[in-house]
């Protein structure tokens, strides 16, 4: 079987996300998310097990080859990617009983464990596949079922921001298909190797950097890369707790994979950095994102939007190292990946069992939380600060070579600047600790009784704080994976 | 034990002792027997590691590999032992206290306050066993997060605003300068150990070396040199034993060790004392030693706080050591590191006198200690042991170190030192001599019957006598240390001075 692991991480749960639809009880729906999301963080891991010891994993879909057939092929790169997603998706899959049940109306749990599956199927087939075309069926699929996720959340605003973000959505799907479309026009094919074979062929036409530029206007509107990030603020805001953590710690951090991937891959760095000179693009709108999304962030009255802008933030820093092109920025960039999707779903999932009690996450309604729901705080300190980045927790170690990447090319600016983010991010993060260990609770006497979140919720975001922490601790492991898929992106050769 | 397993065992202590006195925290008496116990092993933890490092053993072990090249690492070597030493020592001592003022004040939280002190010596302990600069950042900041609940133990909307100003200049200094310069010394050296000798000669240009001092010097907010230095009055909302552990010996010695660590191992000081661009150190601190000791004195004439005054001293006795650091001598290392053991004995005795006043009278602005001398004798008998290490007259521990500056700035040549350490002398005793006439020759009558008609807001016990026993038998014990110094300086010295010979590259005790 292993030798099909890499179809069979998105075909069971493809075929499991119907089911999940169709059966009549929330629990047995759930339960089938579990157990597809566990499926998919096993798939992962052996996947990731065998990149690490064989290198590259070729997979021909139903035998048959490229470029007839669709290939799908995992390295170090979107091994790392799909552990990530899954990683999440299994962990926001065991948080979702309590807080799902809580939020949504009983008859529509089922459907929302439907779409959860797809979203998170979706996201998986991204990563995995080595075609392009398939690359875009699997966004769309992704994409699609996380409009539903958005707009089933409590408030009525999450319907508009849902439609806000499925026209953003669609229209940066719409770009990536036309330079998908324009690049199969010129070269004849869609499989990525043989992308890369055929393209230099054909770089100087006009039509190729025509595609690129649609790519590349596309997928900063998927990852919300500054000032196409607008649609991101009301979705994570308005969403259910558990989408919004499984979305912002997932759903950008697949799209800064497509963004590596075909840069670097399919295009080549030589084309993309030296030819059109993206990173004068990249590098500018992910300053500006870092700085001023963590600005906006410092006045948020409302602590999801208060992350949710800190996300755009923090997806700068990834851009950010993705635009030094050398390994050390790569590696910055790719180890945010992984370290920003821990830290935030802690942040989010604590702000879930927030609103699990409170019923809200405005800033106001959290007074005094520090004392009523201690773990439920102290998981959101830990993610705070490993936000901040804090030693000894993993955003540290992203800080730490985003700095050492700034700094190798010479450019003090850029690192006194992310160094000031830094600090910013302790305003913003302060604000909302201030509020819950020093503002008194307003409530009455007999009402300020012990608060504690449901066991349900607090496992899962404690297991992602311990994450934090021991990847902060010891990050061998994730920077040496980090470090390979750099190496293989630049074309330096994997060790 | 190894001297690995000691150094292990020592910083492990505290952490499982802070465990303990969580799990206790209901029996107050059985916590603070933890807490007793767990100083008093700490200490021997400690002292039993001095007799290797004096023969020349630099143990050291890593910890863990955070990144190919980032290492927790620790390495003990005479500056380190010097800081853990007094850390160590005197955390017993601020133990016994802390009990007599804690209970003397009915104040709140105290299972989270002797968790937190636990937690800071824990801190303390890694600052001064790290072996490499990412080591020490850590436990930095780890002493930075654990120190604020105690800052702001009180919980009021001043303890709050006070906590602002401390967190903010600590993390804003330590994150956005302290951290560049780490990284910036990584990407320059290719290493962060720190080595006899250092390790930038030969891999920075002059004027950019000058650049990165300053980046470390105001990067390490903690060491107080102006204008960094207002997280430290602003401390002072915080109980007396906080003041007097934590922003008299933990936490500011933690700076100043950092200074002089980094100056002598990462730096090297015959690497320094050959650039034009590092001089500027000499000046600003020279500035800080005379400008916080003027604050002080204006504190003394508008007869405001007494802690606020003794804050102001802690600024200006902080930069004697950067002073020290800043002439780029062997023997002003030699200076430096000794007065960080004898600044803090007498610092630590001032503190003390001080909360004792206040448990035992509600006293804490300087106009009333006028009388106070003959009501509590040991007190302010203490307190004038304290003085005079701050001034630096014998027979207090202050003279020696004073003295080895003084040495070094001949040495160096520097007469700006010279002068600055001169001046300031002078300056340390206008402020404290009058205190000690206030207090020993003044009468209190005359104020008394200010104050009879009940408008007094600082709720004042004119019918004091001395505070607890805890508090005297501590305060007597560090004023005996302080005097102690004086006479047997052995330890301390020798330590000190290997640390001057390895900041040469020659390495000559290392």
């Amino acid at each position: 079987m292993s030798e099909h692991l890499p179809v069979l991480l998105v075909v069971v749960p493809l075929l499991a996300a119907p089911v999940a639809a169709l059966v009549p009880h929330p629990r047995v729906a759930w339960a089938i998310t579990v157990g597809a999301a566990g499926w998919a963080l096993y798939a992962a891991t052996g996947l990731l097990g065998r990149v690490m010891e064989e290198g590259v994993i070729r997979y021909e879909l139903g035998g048959w080859s490229p470029p007839l057939g669709i290939e799908y092929r995992v390295d170090a790169v979107n091994a790392w990617v799909i552990l990530i997603v899954a990683t999440i998706g299994a962990i926001t899959a065991l948080y979702a009983l309590r807080s799902v049940e809580r939020e949504l109306e009983r008859d529509r749990i089922p459907l929302f464990y439907a779409a959860f599956i797809l979203c998170m199927t979706g996201l998986l087939g991204i990563a995995v596949t080595g075609d392009v075309f398939n690359v875009f069926v699997f966004l769309e699929i992704s994409s699609l079922s996380a409009y539903g996720l958005i707009a089933m959340g409590q408030d009525r605003r999450a319907l508009t921001s849902s439609y806000q973000y499925l026209i953003m959505g669609s229209v940066g799907a719409t770009f990536i298909v036309i330079g998908i479309g324009l690049m199969y026009g010129m070269t004849g094919t869609l499989n990525m190797m043989d992308l890369a074979e055929r393209l230099p062929a054909v770089m100087d036409t006009r039509t190729i950097p025509v595609a690129f530029a649609f790519l590349t206007v596309g997928f900063s509107l998927k990852l919300a890369l500054f000032p196409l990030h607008l649609w991101l603020p009301n979705a994570y805001t308005f969403a259910p707790s558990t989408v919004t953590a499984f979305i912002a710690s997932t759903a950008t951090k697949v799209a800064v994979y497509m963004m590596l991937r075909f840069f670097f891959t399919v295009f080549g760095a030589a084309f993309a950095f030296d030819v059109m000179n993206v990173d004068m693009i990249l590098l500018p709108l992910s300053l500006v994102a870092i700085f001023s999304m963590s600005l906006v962030a410092i006045y948020q009255d409302n602590a999801k939007r208060l992350l949710a802008y800190s996300s755009v933030a923090q997806i700068g820093y990834m851009v950010l190292g993705i635009s030094f092109a050398t390994v050390m920025g790569l590696t910055a960039g790719i180890i945010h990946l992984f370290n920003h999707a821990l830290m935030k779903a802690v942040l989010f999932m604590a702000l879930g069992a927030v609103f699990y009690r409170v019923g809200s996450v405005e800033l106001e309604a959290m007074r005094g939380l520090g004392k009523r729901m201690p773990w439920t705080m102290g998981a959101f300190v830990a993610g705070g600060l490993s936000l901040i980045g804090v030693p000894l927790t993993v955003g540290f170690i992203s800080k730490w070579y985003l700095i050492t990447g700034a700094l190798e090319k010479g450019w003090w600016p850029v690192a006194v600047l992310v160094l000031i983010t830094s600090l910013m991010a302790v305003i913003y993060v302060w604000k909302v600790i201030e509020v819950a260990y020093f503002h008194e609770f307003p409530g009455s006497e007999d009402d300020d009784g012990a608060l504690e979140a449901p066991l349900a919720l607090l496992i899962p975001t404690w297991a992602l704080v311990f994450v934090n922490v021991y990847f902060g601790v010891d990050a061998s492991l994730t920077s040496r994976i980090a470090g390979d898929a750099a190496r293989i992106l630049l074309g330096e050769g994997a060790p | 034990m190894s001297p690995e397993n000691l150094m292990i065992a020592a910083l492990l202590t505290p952490l499982v002792g802070g465990l303990l006195i969580v799990l206790t925290g209901s029996w107050p008496n059985l916590r603070e027997s933890v807490t007793l116990v767990t100083a008093g092993i700490t200490l021997a933890l400690v002292a039993n590691l001095v007799p290797g490092v004096l023969e020349g053993g630099r143990p050291e072990l890593t910890l863990i590999e955070m990144l190919p090249g980032l290492e927790l690492r620790f390495r003990l070597e005479p500056l380190g032992m010097i800081y853990a030493g007094v850390a160590a020592l005197l955390w017993p001592v601020n133990s016994l206290y802390s009990i007599g003022y804690m209970r003397g004040n009915n104040e709140k939280k105290q299972t989270r306050f002797y968790l937190c002190f636990a937690l800071a010596i824990f801190s303390a302990l890694g600052i001064a066993f790290a072996g490499n600069l990412i080591t020490l950042f850590v436990f930095y900041e780890v002493l930075t997060f654990s120190t604020y609940p105690l800052v702001t133990h009180k919980g009021n909307e001043d303890a709050m605003k006070a906590g602002r100003v401390y967190l903010g200049i600590l993390v804003t200094t330590s994150i956005g300068l302290l951290l560049l310069a780490i990284v910036w010394t990584s990407v320059l050296a290719g290493t962060l150990e720190f080595t006899p000798g250092g390790i930038l000669a030969g891999n920075v240009q002059p004027g950019m070396a000058g650049l990165l001092l300053m980046l470390f010097m105001f990067g390490i907010g903690k060491a107080a040199l102006m204008p960094v230095h207002r997280w430290l009055p602003a401390a002072m909302v915080a109980p007396t034993p906080v003041s007097a552990l934590l922003h008299a010996v933990a936490v500011v010695k933690a700076g100043v060790f950092s200074v002089v660590k980094i100056v002598v191992y990462v730096f090297g000081i015959d690497f320094l004392a050959s650039l034009d661009t590092t001089q500027w150190l000499l000046w600003i601190s020279g500035f800080t030693v005379l400008s916080a000791s003027i604050v002080a004195l204006r504190i003394l004439i508008q007869q405001g706080n007494l802690k606020k005054m003794l804050a102001y001293s802690t600024v200006s006795q902080l930069s004697y050591i950067i002073l020290a650091a800043a002439l780029f001598s062997s023997m002003g290392a030699t200076g430096g590191s000794l007065h960080i053991v004898a600044h803090a004995f007498g610092k630590i005795t001032l503190f003390f006198a001080a909360g004792a006043l206040y448990t035992a009278a509600h006293k804490t602005e300087i106009f009333q200690l006028r009388g106070v001398g003959w009501r509590m004798p040991w007190t302010m008998g203490a307190f004038a042991v304290g003085a005079l290490s701050m001034i630096g007259l014998p027979p207090a521990g202050g003279f020696i170190s004073k003295w080895y500056m003084m040495i070094g700035a001949f040495q160096a040549e520097q007469m700006v030192a010279f002068g600055v350490l001169i001046l300031s002398t002078l300056l340390n005793a206008a402020y404290f001599a009058p205190i000690l006439y206030m207090a020993f020759f003044q009468s209190e009558e005359p104020l008394r019957a200010a104050y009879a008609d009940g408008h007094d807001p600082w709720h004042v016990d004119w019918d004091h006598g001395e505070a607890p026993w805890p508090i005297v038998a501590a305060l007597t014990t560090t004023a005996a240390l302080t005097v102690l110094l004086f006479f047997f300086p052995d330890v301390p010295l020798e330590l000190a001075r290997a640390v001057g010979e390895s900041g040469l590259t020659a390495g000559l005790g290392d």
